[in-house]
């Protein structure tokens, strides 16, 4: 390649650099293999997790992230925080999207030293009982999936490693929680939660169980992200990953209150042919799909989307075109997660697009309607669904803030009364979601209409639906139940319930 | 407006959690068992529970009635003492089969009126059929007291009696649902149908409550609160017969302003039945708020 000097007088006139043969090597050194060759030589597998953690650089106090879509066949934190822990790492920081029953071994790894600090969405079961007793010096930081991504984008939780689990990935790391590529060995769905670690991790690891040949298109994470790719047995229980479709509640309780709840949502103004809505996956609220669907059809009435953590319930209703699209960022069921693998129309998406405060048009902003669960409401609508009546951590903040102050009228659904306790009642014990973004509760025993939306109310009441004062649903459960006793708090503060924004909601203390 | 008795819904007396909330499903009665569900050893908690229950939870529109141990095991008296003292609605008296069950009953209740400031005669009651015996006096045991607001089928008990077991259709009930019915409206009182167990069945359970329903039956009786809203849109009048009832009062209203004892419809004479066939058909209906949602729609 030859250059005259006016070539490069003028570049110099322009401040610009001239193209020098070998200088740049990854520009331009040519690897004459093929596609198949490559995969198998120069990819990004190695041979095992513990040297894709050397590779990656993690030290003692850095944050290291996973994801749950795993749900409670989870193996990947377990085994991972093993390995980290044989290889000597302590004061780690574990920032999981949320963690459940599965998780219980951490409890050793956090007397141990290993784990210094958790943020995570949700805890539950032995892990959660032991943390709400005091386990950790460092308080447990919950956040809801939107408040998370936030989080994560402005580095206020700043991801040193993750450690992203994947039904199936290519050898160049393109990943995903299913495969177009033969079956997998495990599938889940939506990897939404997973795709803000990829994009914001220093280092992301991949550990899967299903390596397909390249491009494992769709994917969920792509391969400009992924850095190191761990083959594992197995990802998870596939059993308790995924089951079949979530089955519809037989609770005369759950029914009812979904079949009022549905009768609200279509009396609230809001359903409208091209509305929007997200409906959870407990019992009741995944029971609305049902009554809902009724009166979709004999209204003609169509959604646009519907949003969220999608049920094979609500991918019926696409499949019916009930619903034109759905946009998914968690899969709940096996019906979910084929439909996300097989159709179109039905869109895995991330968790800032989701939930995100702070980007523009984040999804739960253009939902009409949400309806979402509750352990307790208090008369000023407070929700919290992270502490159970004994006052221990059983629960994940969830989606369940960013849905309540994205959609234009949030519907809570709880019982009355859980067995001796009340769960509507003058204060929750956590507060998780604000009550001024609450706008309904449906009980089974009456509706409510938060004071701050009477032209609701006004549409219910012309609709013969009852709408009954929240103070007088906590006194009509009182009357039965009785006051509850104090729990027995102690002094020590075990967990911190922060908004969207970061800020701080609500403190859990330990229960002595 | 006369009672509505479309479902009754039981509930076992010694199980605090479901009696709590009994009322919010919506069935007309509510009927709180002392009898068969109680085991021996449970008879006076629940006996103490129904009664505090009766006297502390507000169960809104719901009948509260409660089938009592019969007179003749120890239980019986201390039954209807609690529960008349509670203040219950019905007192509903198991395996009937003559009408000295009824006078023997209405004594222990009158007493336990007196004893507790209660008006007497206020307590009603509904006396269930339940063996071969009791279907054969069916118009006596109805006629026995005016107390009695209605007569219902047991038919577990009827059948082991008859020495036949259920069926699906039911060809065994046949001639007792047809007693019962007769016996009743000779008797002026409502009759209930006794229970359909397949809870899953809900199919079944609108076949048969049709079946009922055309037999001449006021309601029936529920085991869940799933079965109720069946039950209740089986009782519930068409859109032509709610239309229809309507005009049919509009024009004995008409008549009644008139002076005249004679009303005509289309031009065709309307009998006195057909009157309160329709006034009926509206109670249904009103009971039954959809149908006005829809009528306004």
């Amino acid at each position: 390649m030859t250059r005259d000097q006016a070539f490069y007088s003028a570049l110099t006139a322009l401040d610009r650099q001239a193209y020098v043969p070998g200088e740049n090597k990854r520009l331009y050194d040519k690897d004459p293999s093929s596609l198949k060759n490559r995969m198998e030589r120069e990819n990004k597998i190695v041979e095992s997790l513990e040297k894709a953690v050397e590779l990656s650089g993690l030290k003692d106090g850095m944050t290291i992230s996973f994801h749950h879509h795993f749900r409670d066949g989870d193996h990947i934190v377990n085994m991972v925080v093993d390995t980290l822990a044989r290889m000597g790492f302590r004061d780690l920081r574990l920032a999981p999207s949320s963690l459940s029953d599965v998780h219980a071994p951490l409890i050793q790894h956090i007397k141990n030293g290993v784990i210094s600090h958790i943020e995570t969405s949700g805890c539950r079961g032995a892990l959660a009982k032991a943390i709400s007793q005091g386990l950790m010096d460092d308080p447990m930081v919950f956040r809801s999936h939107g408040g998370r991504a936030a989080a994560i984008e402005e580095d206020e939780i700043h991801i040193d490693v993750a450690f992203l689990g994947a039904s199936s990935c290519d050898p160049f790391g393109n990943a995903n929680g299913y495969s177009r590529e033969g079956e997998e060995k495990s599938m889940c769905g939506s990897m939404g939660y997973a795709r803000v670690d990829a994009q914001y991790a220093d280092t992301v690891i991949v550990l899967t169980d299903n390596i397909v040949g390249y491009p494992n298109v769709p994917f969920g994470i792509s391969q400009r992200l992924v850095d190191y790719i761990v083959c594992v047995d197995d990802v998870g229980d596939a059993s308790k990953i995924m089951t079949g479709a979530t089955r519809f509640s037989t609770n005369p309780h759950d029914l009812m209150i979904a079949e009022a709840t549905s009768n609200v949502i279509v009396h609230s103004g809001y359903f409208y042919d091209g509305f929007s809505l997200q409906t959870g996956s407990g019992g009741a609220s995944l029971s609305v799909t049902r009554f809902l669907r009724e009166a979709m059809i004999e209204k003609n009435i169509h959604a646009s989307f519907a949003l969220g953590g999608i049920t094979g319930a609500m991918v019926k209703l696409l499949e019916e075109g009930l619903v034109r699209r759905l946009l998914d960022v968690q899969s709940f069921d096996l019906d979910a997660a084929q439909s996300l693998k097989n159709n179109r129309f039905h869109q895995q998406i991330d968790a800032n697009y989701y939930a995100n405060p702070y980007r523009r048009g984040a999804a739960v902003n253009q939902l009409d309607v949400v309806v979402l669960s509750a352990l307790e409401v208090d008369t000023s609508f407070n929700v919290n669904v992270l502490t159970g009546s004994d006052g221990i951590i059983r629960g994940a903040v969830g989606g369940h803030p960013d849905t309540a102050a994205g959609a234009a009228l949030s519907i809570v659904v709880c019982p009355l009364m859980r067995g001796r306790m009340p769960s509507v009642r003058d204060h929750v014990n956590t507060i998780v979601t604000p009550g001024d973004t609450v706008d309904v509760l449906v009980t089974d025993q009456g509706i409510a209409v938060n004071p701050r939306r009477p032209e609701v109310a006004e549409r219910l009441e012309k609709a013969h639906l009852k709408v009954t004062p929240i103070e007088e649903l906590a006194r009509r459960a009182e009357r039965i139940t009785g006051k509850p006793d104090p729990l027995p708090f102690g002094d020590k503060i075990v967990g911190i319930c922060t908004y969207r924004d970061g800020s701080v909601l609500d403190l859990i203390r330990n229960i002595t | 407006m006369t009672r509505l008795r479309r479902s009754m819904l039981f509930v076992p007396g010694n199980n605090p959690g479901m009696m709590s909330d009994a009322h919010i499903y919506g069935s007309d009665a509510l009927m709180f068992d002392l009898e068969d569900s109680v085991t021996l050893r449970e008879k006076d908690a629940a006996r103490l529970l129904v009664h505090h229950a009766l006297k502390t939870i507000h169960y809104g529109e719901c009948e509260r009635v409660v089938r009592v141990n019969p007179l003749s095991t120890p239980f019986g008296k201390a039954d209807i003492e609690a529960m008349v003292a509670a203040g219950v609605e019905v007192i509903r008296l198991p395996k009937t089969e003559t009408a000295q069950d009824i006078w023997d009953t209405e004594t222990e209740i009158e007493r336990a009126e007196r004893k507790y400031d209660i008006p007497v005669g206020q307590t009603c009651m509904i006396a269930a059929i339940e063996g071969a015996l009791g279907v054969v006096n069916a118009y006596q045991i109805a006629s026995a007291s005016p107390r009695l607001v209605a007569i219902a089928l047991g038919a577990e008990d009827y059948c082991a009696n008859l020495k036949t077991s259920r069926s699906l259709e039911g060809s065994e009930l046949q001639y007792a649902r047809g007693a019962i019915v007769v016996a009743a409206r000779a008797a002026g009182i409502d009759c209930i149908d006794t229970v359909f167990s397949d809870v899953n069945n809900e199919e079944q359970l609108i076949k048969e409550t049709r079946m009922i329903k055309q037999l001449g039956f006021d309601g029936k009786s529920v085991i869940n609160p799933r079965q109720i809203k069946p039950v209740h849109r089986v009782f519930m009048p068409t859109r032509e017969e709610i239309m229809k009832a309507q005009r049919i009062l509009a024009a004995s209203r008409e008549a009644e302003t008139r002076g005249s004892g004679v009303v005509a419809l289309d031009g065709k004479m309307i009998d006195r039945p057909v009157v309160l066939r329709a006034e009926r058909t509206l109670e249904l209906a009103y009971a039954n708020r959809a149908v006005f949602e829809e009528e306004e729609a």
